[in-house]
């Protein structure tokens, strides 16, 4: 049986090392924000073979347009997506039209999407709160779920701060990869990060529920025991389902298309975060906080830091 | 076991249909596939209205009304026009590859006009109603038929009613209108020479109403009587009145899908969909044994039983809602090996097969319930964030990761069981444990 609750900042440790790097890119380069959220136009134009123009001779169309600030990045084989403030369909035509002419051959528009900047901020307030309402909901539920047990509420707590370890993992991997791979929070990252949310909660309530019924049983067992134990008996259910759900994402990753591939990275980040920290940071805590140990924190150095 | 064989009856009738419904050359049931699957477009109208006004209720399902109508002249099959919030309408046109003239077409004022009907009887007017017609007034240039159409002249335009209103009259319901005075004078002309014949009332090229001239109108004050109910009356009034928007609309979102690009998607993700579920198959066979063949079976189950709940609703399948179906493929997996666990631990204390399956079931139960509700919590919540923005691809994703899950509890409650017990039952267990990986 593995020893995971005696290492458990060990574990903790690991998930910093993720987390942290991860929110100083935050900090530093921010999350680049789609036009879901900003308003604005993205343009994707598909060229003949090899007939493909610069980013900077379609920039200076755009520019002619009065577009001086777009931004051009080249996709795939011979298409280019162009994001811009927002123009209308009949200015989009007349820009396909110039290029065209400019280029001397034919373009197809592949995807043409408007948002007005209203929208973008609307959107942008009803996304926080529907995390905020999603924690608060699954929270509660779990504590309803869990009310037999002594110190209910602690397994609510706990879930939701495995669920907050990996919507910080989440953000903070997109940070990073925005910053590289230029990928942009939009709708669709969003629905990948609520989904991160229910799955995390899925796996944390799975080892919870073990932590109830083997404390039912073995009621003189010390509570580190009881967890560690449960953690060992669901740990080949954690592992194989994670690798079934990851089997099926990357596939779609990886023969899926581009279209949804920064989404399903998204997923594949997300429910690895979620499994790792149901086991090694969800079910620790509650021992943690059962045997209070924030007490000792701050007189052991090396502890400190984890 | 007699209730067990109720139960074989019952997954088999249920698997017969989804089979029936999966068909793929069935006619009564089809896919629905995205505009991100398929093309086309996908707009999202605002009331333009000065902030704080209030717009009077009923006028948006008048909106939605009209702008269906204006749809359906484009003759896009499988629209959707919905009402996203208080003030926006979502219109998706799947298939509509000028996106430019279906999103002015359908934001532009409707036209009325009265046209004149006097070449034909009233049988011949009648059969128009509903139909589409030509008039001298702003032709429209596409027409796709082979024969030259008759071309019928309008009289006057919408423009020239003033006022609009219902009447009674001992229980016999009209529609009162007033004109202004430029229309008035044409009026008083027209109906001066045309007493007897037919003034039809046309919206947007459509006929609605084909009213005799019983005597001339000379006082730009008139009266459409005829054997109406209250609802027709009412209804013709409106559209008289409304015959244009009643508030003007702007497109605050649009999005313009290529065919080929979602052709390409489409093609993709059903062969990712494919490979991720044949390595799920192989893996459960591997590592659970026999256990995981009954699973893989229980997978096919699901991944029917969805697809035709898909087709039935119908749910319109986007790129994420694929996504999401594959995700909670891995749900109703993961059903499956927590009680595959469950029955493992059973075995290995030493309990009997069939006793081990029961309990190898129940205990997994509360697993399976708690941790699918807090999935069903979030889909719940993308559901509604979808709704509001009329982001239909969030509300897709939502939908079809809900009915998976929903549908995941019922094959490992009913139809995993129902497997193992039907096959296990028979098994010596202690002359083949490998075959349970144990």
């Amino acid at each position: 049986m593995l020893d995971i609750v005696k290492r458990r900042y060990l574990y903790f440790a690991i998930s910093l090392t993720v987390i942290i790097p991860g929110l100083i890119a935050l900090i530093i380069w921010g999350l680049p924000l789609a036009i879901d959220f900003s308003g604005g136009s993205l343009l994707f134009v598909r060229f003949q073979p090899g007939s493909r123009p610069t980013t900077q001779e379609v920039l200076d169309v755009y520019a002619g347009f009065g577009q001086s600030d777009a931004l051009a990045q080249t996709s795939e084989e011979d298409g280019m997506i162009i994001r811009s403030k927002e123009i209308d369909q009949a200015t989009k035509t007349q820009i396909v039209t110039e290029m065209e002419a400019r280029f001397g051959s034919p373009i197809s528009v592949e995807r043409f999407d408007t948002v007005g900047p209203s929208v973008g901020v609307e959107v942008a307030q009803r996304a926080a709160g529907a995390v905020g309402l999603a924690a608060l909901g699954i929270m509660i539920y779990i504590t309803y779920a869990f009310r037999a047990v002594p110190h209910a509420s602690r397994y609510g707590v706990a879930a939701i701060i495995a669920m907050l370890h990996d919507v910080a993992v989440v953000i903070g991997v997109e940070a990073i990869l925005g910053h590289f791979l230029g990928w942009e929070v939009d709708a669709l990252f969003l629905t990948a990060l609520l989904t991160v949310i229910g799955f995390s909660v899925h796996d944390t309530i799975v080892v919870f529920d073990r932590i109830r019924e083997t404390k039912n049983i073995n009621r003189r067992m010390p509570f580190d025991t009881v967890v560690n134990q449960s953690i060992n008996q669901t740990l080949a259910r954690s592992i194989n389902t994670q690798l079934t759900v990851m089997i099926t994402l990357l596939a779609l990753a990886i023969f899926g298309g581009v279209t949804i591939r920064h989404f399903v990275v998204t997923l594949l980040v997300g429910v690895f975060s979620g499994t790792y920290s149901s086991i090694f940071n969800a079910a620790p805590i509650l021992v943690v906080w059962e045997r209070k140990e924030w007490r000792t924190w701050f007189r052991r150095g090396a502890r400190a830091a984890a | 076991m007699k209730t067990n064989y109720r139960t074989v009856a019952l997954i088999l009738v249920v698997l017969a249909l989804s089979i029936y419904i999966n068909l793929p050359n069935n006619s009564r049931f089809q896919t629905h596939l995205g505009l991100d699957l398929v093309g086309g477009v996908q707009a999202l109208l605002e009331a333009d209205i000065p902030e704080g006004q209030e717009i009077p209720s009923g006028t948006m399902s008048n909106v939605i009304q009209i702008i269906e109508n204006r749809v359906n002249g484009l003759g896009v099959s499988e629209a959707v026009v919905q009402q996203a919030g208080s003030t926006r309408v979502l219109v998706e046109m799947p298939g509509q590859t000028n996106p430019e003239q279906a999103l002015t077409t359908i934001g532009e004022t409707g036209e009325l006009e009265f046209v004149d009907f006097s070449g034909l009887s009233y049988d011949q007017a009648a059969n128009l109603v509903d139909q589409t017609i030509v008039t001298d007034h702003n032709p429209v240039t596409t027409v796709f038929t082979d024969t030259t159409p008759t071309v019928f002249h309008t009289v006057m335009t919408g423009i020239s009613l003033k006022n609009v209103g219902v009447r009674t009259d001992n229980n016999r319901y009209s529609v009162a209108f007033e004109l202004d005075s430029a229309g008035a004078k044409t009026f008083s002309e027209f109906t001066s020479s045309h007493v007897g014949s037919i003034l039809a009332i046309v919206l947007d090229k459509q006929v609605i109403s084909v009213p005799r001239i019983d005597d001339a109108i000379t006082t730009g004050q008139g009266v459409i009587s005829g054997d109406f109910t209250v609802e027709e009356a009412n209804k013709l009034s409106v559209q008289l009145r409304y015959g244009s928007l009643p508030i003007p609309l702007k497109v605050v979102t649009s999005q313009t899908v290529g065919p080929t690009l979602g052709q390409d998607s489409l093609n993709k993700s059903l062969n990712a969909g494919i490979i991720g579920l044949s390595v799920v198959i192989l893996f459960m066979i591997g590592y659970y044994r026999l256990p995981g063949l009954v699973a893989d079976l229980a997978l096919l189950c699901y991944a029917l039983i969805t697809f035709a709940l898909f087709r039935l609703i119908p749910v319109t399948l986007t790129l994420p809602g694929i996504a999401g179906f594959v995700l909670s493929l891995g749900v109703a997996v993961d059903a499956n090996i927590l009680i595959f666990e469950r029955l493992k631990e059973e075995l290995r204390g030493g309990k009997s097969l069939h006793s081990a399956i029961d309990l190898g079931w129940k205990r997994a139960w509360s697993s399976i319930r708690d941790s699918n509700f807090s999935t069903l919590i979030t889909c719940g919540i993308l559901y509604w964030f979808g709704s509001t923005f009329g982001a239909s691809i969030v509300k897709g994703f939502s939908v079809t990761l809900a009915l998976g899950v929903l549908v995941s509890m019922f094959t490992a409650i009913v139809v995993t069981r129902t497997f193992l017990h039907l096959i296990l039952d028979r098994i010596n267990f202690t002359a083949h444990h490998r075959w349970f990986g144990v």
